[in-house]
């Protein structure tokens, strides 16, 4: 056995393992490895299925048409801005509100709370997570969208409300990892800042934070990440208009209409081949595209600043 | 020569362990004291009791008194974040903050509220130059403080300290982390450092105390065993235990 290993050892990289010694580990292995190849080929298979559905639409319709102001499949208008618009402005809202929050909380859950509080909410926190969004949208129906309407809102159903209904589902996301990379900050930048005179917050807010920053940023793209691809929420409470609110505070006080929410309620009553159909899958390469570009900014971010060691990274 | 700081009657405890017995100690002003003894005798313990660190151990508590320019530090009222100000520390293990080398000195004047930006400029400048560091890091003051080796970033820390102007350095065996040229160098910065600072050192490094230090205090099993000038210590030890201790029979 020995014998046969070391005469095996200078061929380089054979093809095929040879047989472990054990069988048990050899199907472990190899189960493995196809369970790996097979998540990448299905991967694959979906991002194809994508293209092939979808590119038609980005040749049969005119660049002109599909950056238009007007969603009217109808009358043949695939002008896909107001649902970016929509998109935009309610995932910027989510972030706007779930950001100082989320980090807050997690600020406070990580450098202030006693133990025992940490202990029982952070579990909380994260039970929040497993909430069912069609949960969040009712109750974004009943109590949220009446509440926003009496504030003054022409209707109750508008961005903000998504948005509040977005921020809530990111937070859990938000907290726990914020709380994770600020706790994985060394103990010792904290006595350095104390040592020199700094107050408890000036320690917090100047040399814990800035040293978490990368899995701060991390927890806010996945927190992005969330609300961006949220459909079924969001399409209960955003009243679905689509149309290009005018820019400024009051758009978020408008009813839009999300890509995701397009997609999910034009879907079931489209012809299978046609124009309309292969644009919502249009849509979803556009947000796919969105969604892998948010994720590489972050991989960059994260990843200029991972490049030298320091505290609080993941 | 003054009494900057006059420890008296002075136990601490970790819960219900005694880590520091009845110890009474005269730290004189601008001059270097080491403390030495074997690893857990409390001399960590006893130098984070003099800037109040000690503070943010749950379980830690102090009785006596530690007079600091004839202020007992740990009576009521005293406010240790401003106390903290007038006693710069300096760790084991280089601390530098992950940040640029100009901000890390920067921290203290930033937070204290010392400095405007262009003297500012002028404090960071002053204080690596102080630190012996400011040749090596003139040309890049904005990288990173990890990219600094590690004794390069010891006396970062030095210069952070010292960048607010504090009257006393305490320092935590902090060559330990160093090779034996850092560490040349760092005790040379200490002998300088000491005709403005009052330097308080911890070393279990005999041969450091020997030579950096003007007087020695030696610890054992939380008990002050010895306090004397340094060369007495070393020359002529009053006690049986320092003379084991330093001829290497004990600890
Ligand atoms: N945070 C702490 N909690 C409980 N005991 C501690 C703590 N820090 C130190 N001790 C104990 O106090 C004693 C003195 O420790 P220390 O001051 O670190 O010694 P030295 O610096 O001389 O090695 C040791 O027995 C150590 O185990
Ligand atoms: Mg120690």
């Amino acid at each position: 056995m020995i014998v046969n290993m070391e005469q095996s050892a200078p061929t380089v990289a054979p093809k095929r393992k040879p047989v472990p010694r054990h069988w048990g580990e050899w199907v472990i292995e190899n189960l493995i490895q196809l369970a790996g190849v097979s998540t990448l080929i299905i991967i694959g298979l979906i991002f194809a299925f994508l293209l092939r559905e979808g590119l038609p639409a980005f040749f049969e319709i005119s660049p002109a048409t599909l950056l238009g102001v007007r969603w009217y499949p109808i009358e043949e208008m695939y002008g896909l801005l107001p649902l970016l618009a929509g998109s935009f402005i309610v995932t910027i809202g989510a972030v706007v509100i779930a950001l100082p929050l989320g980090l807050t909380t997690a600020i406070y859950l990580g450098e202030v709370a006693p133990r025992w509080q940490r202990e029982l909410l952070k579990p909380l926190i994260e039970m929040l997570a497993g909430i069912p969004s069609i949960v969040l949208g009712f109750l974004g129906w009943v109590v949220l969208a009446p509440l926003i309407q009496k504030a003054g809102a022409p209707t109750g159903l508008t961005a903000f409300t998504g948005s509040l209904i977005l921020a809530y589902m990111s937070l859990p996301t938000i907290i726990s990892i914020s709380e994770d990379a600020l706790y994985a900050v060394p103990k010792e930048y904290r006595d350095g800042a104390l040592a020199i005179g700094a107050t408890k917050w000036q320690t917090i807010w100047r040399v814990v934070v800035p040293a978490a920053r990368s899995g701060i940023v991390i927890a806010i793209m996945l927190g992005i990440g969330r609300a961006i691809g949220e459909t079924m929420a969001v399409m209960m409470v955003t009243g679905n208009a689509a149309n290009i609110p005018a820019l400024g505070i009051g758009m978020f006080f408008q009813p839009v209409r999300t890509m995701t929410a397009t997609i999910a309620a034009e879907m079931g009553e489209v012809a299978k081949g046609s124009l309309h159909y292969s644009t919502l899958f249009a849509i979803g390469i556009v947000l796919f595209l969105i969604t892998f570009s948010i994720n590489s900014i972050a991989g960059r971010l994260v990843g200029s600043q991972g490049s030298r060691r320091s505290g609080g990274q993941l | 020569m003054n009494n900057k700081i006059d420890v008296r009657n002075f136990n601490f405890y970790y819960g219900d362990f005694q880590a520091l017995d009845n110890i009474n100690l005269a730290i004189r002003e601008k001059q270097i004291t080491a403390l030495i003894g074997p690893s857990g005798c409390g001399k960590s313990t006893f130098l984070r009791s003099l800037n109040r660190m000690n503070d943010e151990i749950a379980s830690a508590r102090a009785e006596g008194e530690v007079l600091l320019d004839g202020k007992n530090i740990y009576a009521d009222g005293v406010d240790v974040v401003e106390l903290r100000q007038h006693i710069g520390m300096v760790f084991q293990r280089p601390n530098p903050f992950p940040q640029s080398i100009y901000d890390n000195v920067a921290f203290g004047p930033r937070v204290l509220g010392q400095a405007r930006k262009n003297t500012l400029d002028d404090i960071v400048v002053q204080s690596l130059q102080d630190a012996a560091l400011w040749d090596e890091v003139e040309h890049r003051l904005h990288n990173s403080a990890l990219d600094l080796n590690p004794g390069q970033q010891q006396r970062l820390c030095i210069a952070r300290a010292i960048a607010v102007k504090p009257d006393v350095i305490l320092m935590d065996e902090p060559c330990s982390a160093l090779d034996p040229v850092a560490t040349l160098s760092v005790e040379d910065l200490m002998h300088r450092l000491a005709e403005t600072y009052t330097i308080v050192i911890v070393t279990h490094n005999m041969q450091q105390a020997a030579r950096a230090s003007h007087y020695t205090a030696f610890f054992w099993l939380g008990k002050l065993i010895e306090f004397q000038e340094t060369r007495k210590l070393f020359m002529s030890p009053q006690e049986e235990l320092t003379e084991s201790y330093i001829s290497g029979r004990r600890g």
